[in-house]
């Protein structure tokens, strides 16, 4: 078995509880407590749980996006909390998130052409030639004509901002892609194009994937191994080659029932039919 | 993907995207500000007539063709003078909006961005100034530094910056939540970076807004004070100053009043149909 490129130990924040020290502690749950995961070399890692869960936190905490008040992150075996600020910045581009809502997450007054070169400009990764055709190729590789560049994000529909998202993110040449919920926000028909892109991209560069979701068909699909969360804790781990059948966790077999398929929504159906007759 | 085939930049002369676009407020706005700004510029083209000599015969004439708006106790024509001083009013007006819109926008970016103490102690002083009455700081300032142009606009600078700080400051919290500046830090952009590339242009529309209902203020700021002989100094041609020169003649020649007191109306009007249809832009283009 590879070694994990990302690993977490006991994560937790909690929001709101920094109190001064004449104040009593706040008792506040804790948006994310002791979670403990990892994610190895190439793998698609499934994170589902419902609104509230922590999975957000739990990626903004990943990212160091938000401190965690505790726990450690394990980037390539080196813990990225203890790093000082300049060095974290550098490391910061081998994981990369796209965000759930792509209406917020572009900078509406700045060109896309410029939103990618920009990654490469901070981080040396293209000289001033070679940004033109680095640009054209990221928004070809997510299935964008070159010719978006010169637009500014007004100009997209949401699937076209979340795949230019997703070219941004690959701009950084990131080693783990945090993907926070990227379809829930798009209709049913995107959704799975850009679910599809993921795959495939995840395919292509060797990226490693966290996926987040509510959605756990979705996620079983698409991801091997599934951590599911409930009030801000890992409640279970579905490991490889298992299938949602196995949850052993109550919580997990409750998300379950709580799918709908066509045939409960037909019971449903014909049991209003018949309370209309009546 | 059509709109992003559309978007092709035409060749050939086009107004400023903001005009093209805008309201007929801002248009009209806009054209008036210019004839405004033109006549000031070309004054001398303008009007055949000197702004300070003096010709005591021809004192106190009623407006007729050859002095449009009469002339004054000295003889001058106050037409001329009007033009001539919107030279003077329209500098107090721009620079008493550019200098407190650059000090508070700094200000605010950096209270919004990294808040926290730096956050509090701001507002605390932003909390002092705005406690004073505005018209109030800016005489007893112009009062202690002595009176003259240079001393209004660092009285205006030191009172107006904090209502462009506080708009930048929240403006900034808010964006400092979205998900593109969320993303700029993923990346690993710096400090600055981020301030000035990513918050400081989505954050200061708002700020400049504002600052054209702040322009027609100063200039009746500017008006005010030479009323009371702390701003322009005689001769110079100045809007309140020529109210304050000539209310002595309030009833006997109205004309006088009448002229300057015209043109800081007019001149007021035009900034806030520029400022309207600047705020029907802004909002426009986050939607």
């Amino acid at each position: 078995m590879p070694d994990p490129i990302l690993q977490t130990v006991d994560l937790g924040k909690t929001y709101g509880a920094r109190r001064r020290f004449w104040q009593k502690p706040a008792n506040v749950p804790p948006a994310l407590a002791d979670a403990t995961l990892e994610l190895r070399q190439g793998e698609i890692l499934g994170v589902v749980g419902e609104s509230g869960s922590g999975k957000t936190t739990l990626a903004r905490c990943i990212a160091l996006l938000e401190r965690p008040d505790t726990g450690r992150v394990l980037f390539e075996g080196e813990d990225l909390t203890k790093l000082p600020e300049a060095a974290l910045r550098r490391r910061r581009r081998y994981i990369q998130t796209v965000f759930q809502d792509p209406y917020s997450s572009l900078n509406p007054r700045q060109r896309i052409g410029d939103t990618l070169a920009e990654v490469m400009l901070v981080h040396g990764l293209a000289s001033r030639g070679e940004q033109r055709d680095r640009v054209a190729a990221l928004l070809e590789q997510v299935g964008l004509p070159a010719t978006a560049a010169a637009n500014f994000p007004s100009a997209f529909s949401g699937g076209q901002r979340q795949r230019i998202c997703i070219a941004r993110a690959l701009a950084a040449e990131p080693k783990v892609l945090i993907a926070d919920e990227p379809v829930s926000s798009l209709d049913v028909s995107v959704q799975a194009q850009i679910v599809n892109l993921l795959l495939d991209l995840k395919e292509r560069l060797g990226l490693s994937v966290i996926f987040i979701g509510h959605d756990l068909q979705l996620i079983n699909f698409i991801a091997p191994r599934v951590i599911v969360m409930l009030g801000g804790r890992i409640v279970e781990t579905l490991p490889e080659g298992s299938s949602l059948a196995d949850a052993k966790h109550d919580y997990t077999r409750a998300l379950l029932q709580a799918v709908p398929t066509l045939e409960k929504l037909d019971a449903a159906y014909r049991l209003s039919q018949q309370q209309n007759m009546a | 993907m059509t709109a992003v085939a559309n978007n092709v930049p035409a060749r050939g002369i086009r107004l400023p995207r903001l005009l093209r676009s805008g309201s007929w407020s801002l248009r009209i706005g806009v054209a008036l500000m210019l004839v405004i700004v033109l006549a000031a510029v070309f004054a001398p083209w303008v009007t055949p007539y000197d702004p300070v000599a003096l010709d005591l015969r021809n004192a106190l004439k009623p407006p007729s063709w050859k002095n449009l708006l009469g002339t004054d106790n000295l003889g001058r024509d106050v037409f001329t003078r009007v033009v001539y001083a919107a030279r003077i009013d329209l500098q107090i007006g721009a620079i008493g909006v550019a200098l407190p819109l650059i000090l508070g926008t700094m200000v605010g970016l950096i209270a919004g961005y990294f808040g926290g103490w730096v956050d509090s102690l701001i507002g605390r002083v932003i909390d002092v100034v705005i406690a004073f009455p505005f018209l109030v700081l800016v005489i007893a300032i112009v009062a202690m530094l002595g009176p003259g142009l240079i001393n209004l606009y660092v009285a205006l600078t030191l009172v107006s910056w904090v209502l462009y700080a506080r708009i930048v400051r929240g403006e900034t919290l808010a964006l400092k939540r979205r998900e593109y500046v969320l993303a700029a830090r993923n990346l690993g952009y710096g400090h600055l970076r981020i301030m000035l590339r990513h918050i400081l242009p989505n954050a200061i529309p708002p700020a400049f807004v504002f600052g054209m209902s702040d322009f027609a203020l100063d200039v009746q700021v500017g008006a005010t004070l030479s009323f009371f002989g702390l701003g322009a100094q005689p001769p110079a041609p100045e809007w309140g100053l020529m109210i304050a020169e000539s209310r002595s003649m309030l009833l006997s020649a109205p004309w006088t009043v009448i002229g300057p007191g015209l043109a800081i109306v007019v001149v007021s009007l035009v900034i806030s149909l520029i400022g309207d249809g600047l705020a029907d832009k802004v909002r426009g283009l986050d939607g």
